[in-house]
């Protein structure tokens, strides 16, 4: 057994009281996280915190750079070094990334960038949490470009999802954002630690010197540096062999379009949401990350009064499930959306359905209460 | 069972909250504790709220407590609407002077014996958890006590411990 599996052992199968944070910093290291750069910021500081200690026992590294711009550039640098890499931030520190985050796409280095969403625009309110980022997660950087977002709603799922994430960043070669917010970040409860063997971590598929190290197909294997290939790797427009050619029509339209459509042609891979009492809904409440909890209280609460309302809960935001909200569109006569912002996925929803639909937005830095969410569905 | 710690920053307002929901979680049952806080680090008005549950929580920011903890009077004129009516209010009674109102009252010197018994001030939320533990029973104290050891600063769990016994035998004799 290596260093790592020597030392994450000791938590196997034990039950702890952590934050979402601290649960996402060892959902990382336990997903193979080896390379953590990032900038501390509320309420995102924690992560950093917890594996900038944790790191070093398993044969990895911290660093702690001078802002989030060099945080995600050196976070690029690392994976095409070989690390497996993530860094965490929060709305105004993923702003200063996104610039990089198309650089990562367009280089496709597989990489996990956390985003624990706080109360913006701006400073706004730095200590409260949000669910702004849910567009910025999705056009926040510019160019066509397709992204991977998973949102936790529980203590549990920060350390499930960063497992994924980082296996679909692996599987896709891109970047993949965990999109959690303020309030999952902050909250304790209770997680219990799978054991070492229950997690499969996806490997590295790397390439061999005949590969093409952005073309030849659809998700073509990784060239690291220092292993012996000639690499040329540039944000412009580049050909299969990562020669750079920003003067043709075809060869940045042929780039682009697989970037794109190596998330879009997975797209129900990649969809992950939990259903609850759809059976025989009329009425459904979709929601996800910390609004999600309330939402599942106010519907469980309604069923017990005999009301025919289901509940869908959306684990992936990006790519969005739009073929099971089609279905469910058609399936029942209206649909709620509960979200800590002033309706962003609520308008995404809009686009795939006939039916009504109507946000139950809520900003301010406070997640909804059951109460308000059952007392907005009475009234509209 | 909803618990609402409140005070100001520096007083271990959110470490209360912390053994209190991770007590609960080794006592077996489900537990949240979330908590909010100023851009000051020491000072601003702060808050830490832990709901324990044998069911799923889906409630993340109470409503209605049944237990306000207050330990500044700014923090208890601030919460203590959020109340439930019959709801259990412990304060220090030299730091907080709270109106008459439809709850059982609680008071303790939390902050002054911390001083006086034990030479520090910081300890006033160990007393205070040992002397709610007592009156509501809501978490076990072997666990409590379980808990403070392994969460305190090493060299200081016996003087913890102790002001967590003393805040419960205060406790039991109000009962």
């Amino acid at each position: 057994m290596g260093l790592r599996e020597d030392y994450l052992k000791k938590f196997e199968g034990k039950t702890y009281f952590w934050l979402g944070d601290e649960a996402c910093a060892y959902g990382g290291v336990f997903g193979g996280c080896n390379f953590f750069t990032g900038y501390p910021i509320t309420p995102a500081s924690e992560v950093a915190e917890v594996i900038s200690g944790e790191l070093p026992n398993v044969g990895g590294y911290h660093v702690q750079m001078e802002d989030e711009i060099a945080s995600i550039a050196a976070l690029i640098g690392g994976v095409w070094a070989g690390a497996r890499g993530m860094t965490a931030t929060s709305g105004p520190g993923f702003s200063l990334m996104q610039e990089n985050i198309g650089y990562a796409i367009m280089t496709e280095t597989p990489c996990v960038i956390v985003d624990v969403q706080r109360s913006g625009p701006s400073t706004g309110q730095a200590t409260k949490p949000a669910q702004g980022d849910v567009m910025q997660a999705r056009w926040g950087t510019h160019g066509d470009h397709n992204i991977i977002a998973l949102a936790p709603n529980s203590v549990q799922e920060c350390f499930d999802l960063m497992i994924r994430c980082f296996n679909l960043s692996e599987e896709y070669r891109t970047p993949v954002i965990l999109l959690m917010d303020g309030e999952i970040g902050h909250l304790r409860e209770r997680i219990t630690v799978p054991s070492l063997k229950s997690i499969k971590l996806k490997k590295r598929k790397k390439g061999k010197k005949k590969d093409l190290l952005f073309g030849g197909e659809l998700i073509p294997p990784f060239k690291e540096i220092g292993d012996g290939h000639y690499l040329h790797v540039t944000g412009s427009t580049h050909k299969e062999n990562g020669i750079r050619d920003v003067e043709s029509q075809k060869v940045h339209e042929k780039l682009v379009t697989r970037l794109y459509d190596k998330i879009e042609k997975n797209r129900e891979k990649l969809v992950d949401l939990e259903e609850k009492w759809m059976d025989d809904a009329k009425i459904a409440v979709i929601s996800y990350g910390a609004a999600a909890r309330p939402t599942e209280g106010a519907v469980a609460l309604l069923r017990k009064k005999r009301k025919k309302i289901g509940f869908m809960r959306l684990r992936t935001i990006w790519p969005f499930p739009r073929e099971q909200v089609r279905a469910l569109g058609k399936k029942v006569k209206k649909i709620y959306v509960p979200e800590m912002n002033l309706g962003q996925l609520s308008r995404e929803i809009e686009r795939f359905v006939d039916c009504p639909v109507v946000g139950i937005p809520k900003i301010g830095g406070i997640v909804h209460t059951i109460r308000e969410i059952t007392t907005a569905m009475e009234r509209s | 069972m909803n618990v609402r710690f409140c005070g100001f920053g520096g007083q271990g307002i959110v470490m209360a909250g912390y053994i209190t929901g991770s007590a609960a979680v080794r006592d077996g049952k489900k537990a949240t504790q979330t908590q909010s806080y100023g851009s000051e680090s020491r000072g601003g008005a702060c808050k830490s709220d832990v709901a324990i549950s044998e069911e799923e929580i889906y409630e993340l920011e109470s409503e209605e407590v049944d237990l306000l903890v207050a330990m500044s009077q700014q923090a208890y004129e601030r919460y203590i609407k959020t109340l439930r009516k019959g709801g259990i209010l412990a304060f220090d009674e030299d730091l907080v002077t709270p109106k008459k109102t439809a709850h059982k009252l609680y008071k303790i010197k939390a902050t002054d014996l911390a001083h006086k018994k034990f030479g520090r001030e910081i300890v006033a939320n160990m007393i205070m958890l040992g002397y709610i533990t007592s009156i509501s029973g809501f978490v076990s104290k072997d666990s409590m006590i379980q808990t403070i050891l392994d969460n305190v600063p090493k060299g200081t769990e016996k003087m913890n411990e102790d002001a967590f016994e003393l805040g419960h035998r205060l406790g039991s004799k109000v009962k």
